[in-house]
């Protein structure tokens, strides 16, 4: 802001934009805007969800069928990086109360690790779908022994993972600007919003995949 | 920023500084915060995707002028109700009054600088502006022919159109919606200036909350129905196609779940600007105020809960047909309230007659028409009869423009002395009003008649005998374009010319008339303190008029 000269010599925080009386007014505005925002996320995955349910009840052989074919233990090791990651998460938001920059710069860091090897185990999953033809579309085989209705489990399958796993490369890059702020000192005890509402962000993705994995992964597994 | 305004009374003392001449040049407008240049940014916006929607609309009507389809093609013919249909949903009813009059209002009329987030505020704006060009540019190079609704599997498998681009556009304009609502919700809970509860808010205000609602939960849903479809028609993903075992009425539910609160997106709005009217014009409290606030509530919480109406011949169980046209019917309650509560207000009161609230009048004769008619299509038996007719074409839209345009045009005559610190004309004023209301129910309520003797919507041609209803139906949209211009030219005439506008012209309650007209950039000089109820015209201002 223009007046962000005039506000410092007035004593005002150079973090409050002018239209708030105070920092926790600010924050309290923020931490609104970031739930409200989730409550609309939690919509967007839920028509998915729907259309998920609709289909797993009317095709459950096709489905139940098609879930064995993922690979339950990639899929179990992601469940634990993911919530690994979560953990990670919380502590840089710990970190970031307590004004600690290195702690901040270092669990920003492992939860972006973190998430890249979510991302980079996804990667695999995928190409070994490519690689059997499990993919919908034109080049679609159905599996063996399985109702063609597979394909619907299929589609599914990677629009619902696949827009989780956008997800999480939106958050990679959101941590990176969190990283690049905390190491500019942007944080402090008085103010550290922007890290509480990417670890809300974080969070929530994490939860998005605490509901994929047992969906898409679990339900009706008869053996490992 | 902030400052100027205080420290810049330098070398032309008589010209107030005001958020319109704080600065300069079209930078200052393209990358301002200020939720008040948004608001004109948005005016700017919706009044050409209106234009667009009207031209398609004037088409429409040219070729129904005859029984025979003899000026458009039956594809072409297709292409030009979607075109009107999905500029005019999404590029216009949708972003309208929240864009513009809310976005103008809300900060004023809590007392605050600002909106909760101003750069996402601008975000929006920009997010509109891209969608509704990417769906221009859509509809103009070939178009798609799906009608509005998108609906599966034509829009998926069959239709030849532009369908993946426009629901690019739809989409991007979307999360707009969404934002703006966010904005307003945050806006409305954090940034109310001290003393100004819940209980003192003015309608407006609880008519955009209620609105945002609906926008944060409903705009969603339609966000990943049409990534679906995108990703149908794109990488033959199966969600909706029933050759992979997909169900086109799961499209449906989903299309409808947001968008038929999306309707309510496009009248709550308007049935709180109305509110406002009716009660500076009667100069009188609004009578139930509390019924009034919870009634947009309520709205918003049964708009919800009735999207299956859509679905009465979609193949929908009957028994889920039963539900969904028994909560319908119970729309019809919070609106009632509603009318009935202006009503009271007006009654015996001291009205004056003035251009806004000769639209408010307007509005509440032809909503209440266009909600009875609704209850009818709400009733099982009576919608099989009626359905995909005349019937519903002149329902929504009684709606929609006899409601909403309306509403939108009174909120605009009624804070355009605030907006741009500028009297209109009086005269010609009135005169649109009327042109307006005159020629608009000359264009719909033939085809109320039309519809119910079986002429169905979406055809080019039709039977001979439907000839003179539907050559009144275009002569009244004639008489309704020109209705719309008369107000185009004089709110620019006046901007120029029009006389200079006092504070608070109107003599009205609301923080909003407490501030100079047009408003300082940081709206008000000092944070005002609320201390009583909203709308008591047992004390006028009249200090305040003075300014």
């Amino acid at each position: 802001m223009a007046d962000a000269a005039h506000a410092v010599a007035a004593g005002t925080p150079p973090e409050l934009q002018h239209h708030f009386t105070d920092l926790e007014h600010q924050r309290e505005a923020s931490t609104l805007g970031m739930w409200v925002f989730l409550v609309t996320e939690v919509l967007f995955f839920g028509g998915m969800f729907t259309a998920y349910v609709v289909y797993r009840s009317t095709y459950r052989p096709a489905f139940e069928g098609a879930s064995n074919l993922l690979d339950i233990r990639l899929g179990t090791i992601n469940t634990a990086v993911l919530l690994l990651s979560s953990l990670t998460m919380a502590l840089a938001v710990r970190a970031a109360a307590q004004g600690r920059k290195k702690l901040i710069v270092f669990f920003l860091s492992s939860t972006i690790l973190l998430g890249a090897v979510f991302l980079g185990i996804k990667v695999v999953e995928y190409s070994q779908k490519f690689a059997h033809h499990e993919v919908p579309g034109p080049h679609f085989v159905v599996p063996e022994g399985l109702p063609r209705q597979a394909e619907m489990f299929f589609s599914l399958y990677f629009c619902m993972t696949g827009l989780h796993a956008l997800h999480m490369i939106i958050g990679v890059g959101l941590l990176s600007w969190l990283i690049a702020r905390a190491r500019r000192g942007d944080f402090s005890v008085r103010y550290s919003t922007p890290v509480d509402l990417v670890g809300l962000y974080w969070h929530f993705v994490d939860i998005v995949w605490i509901f994929l994995f047992p969906l898409l992964y679990l339900l009706g597994r008869h053996t490992l | 920023m902030s400052t100027n305004a205080v420290s810049a009374p330098g070398a032309r003392v008589a010209r107030r500084v005001n958020y319109l001449n704080a600065r300069h040049g079209v930078r200052s407008w393209l990358l301002t915060v200020d939720h008040k240049r948004i608001a004109i940014l948005y005016l700017i916006g919706v009044t050409f995707f209106f234009v667009v929607g009207g031209l398609y609309a004037s088409l429409i009507r040219l070729e129904l002028l005859t029984p025979k389809g003899d000026v458009f093609l039956s594809e072409t013919y297709n292409k030009l109700f979607t075109g009107h249909g999905v500029m005019m949903v999404f590029f216009f009813m949708i972003p309208g009054i929240p864009g513009v009059l809310g976005n103008f209002l809300i900060p004023l009329m809590v007392g605050a600088r600002d909106v909760a987030f101003p750069k996402l505020n601008l975000l929006s704006w920009y997010l509109f502006a891209i969608g509704g060009l990417t769906a221009l540019w859509a509809v103009v190079h070939g178009g798609l022919d799906t009608g509005w609704t998108f609906y599966t599997p034509y829009s998926t498998v069959y239709s030849n159109g532009w369908v993946v681009v426009t629901a690019v556009g739809v989409f991007i304009s979307g999360f707009s919606s969404i934002l703006t609502g966010l904005n307003f919700l945050v806006t409305i809970h954090t940034m109310r200036a001290p003393g100004m509860t819940w209980m003192r808010m003015p309608l407006f205000c609880w008519g955009m909350y209620a609105t945002a609602i609906i926008q944060i939960l409903g705009t969603p849903v339609i966000a990943i129905t049409l990534l679906l479809v995108a990703a149908e028609r794109l990488f033959h993903l199966g969600v909706f196609d029933p050759a992979q075992g997909g169900d086109p009425v799961l499209f449906q539910h989903l299309f409808w779940f947001y968008s038929h609160p999306a309707v309510y997106i496009m009248i709550l709005p308007a049935l709180s600007v109305i509110s406002e009217l009716v009660t500076a014009f009667a100069r009188k409290p609004i009578f139930g105020y509390k019924f009034i606030a919870a009634s947009s509530v309520a709205i918003a919480a049964l708009s919800f809960l009735v999207w299956g109406h859509h679905m009465f011949v979609s193949g929908q169980s009957v028994y889920a047909g039963l539900v969904f046209s028994i909560l319908s019917f119970m729309v019809a309650i919070p609106s009632a309230i509603k009318v009935f509560n202006w009503t009271a207000t007006l009654y015996k009161s001291a009205v004056s007659y003035q251009t806004p609230l000769l639209y408010a009048l307007g509005f509440i004769g032809l909503f209440t028409f266009g909600g009875l008619t609704g209850l009818m299509l709400a009733a099982l038996g009576l919608d099989i009869h009626v359905h995909d007719t005349y019937f519903i074409v002149a329902h929504f839209h009684y709606i929609m423009v006899g409601g909403t345009i309306m509403a939108y045009l009174g909120g605009l005559h009624y804070w355009w002395p605030k907006i741009s610190g500028k009297l209109y004309p009086e005269m010609w004023s009135r005169v649109s009003a009327w042109v307006i209301f005159i020629g608009f129910n000359l264009t719909f309520f033939p085809q109320f008649i039309l519809g119910y003797l079986g002429m169905p919507r979406r055809y080019h041609a039709y039977p001979d005998e439907f000839q003179v209803l539907n050559v009144m139906s275009t002569a009244g949209a004639s008489i309704l374009g020109l209705g719309y211009l008369i107000p185009l030219v004089y709110f620019f005439w006046s901007m120029r010319y029009g006389k200079d506008a006092a504070d608070n012209p109107w003599g009205a309650t609301g923080l909003e008339w407490q501030t100079p007209s047009p408003p300082p950039t940081e709206n008000f000089a000092e944070t005002p303190v609320v201390t009583g109820r909203p709308y008591d015209y047992t004390t006028i201002p009249e200090e305040v008029r003075v300014g």
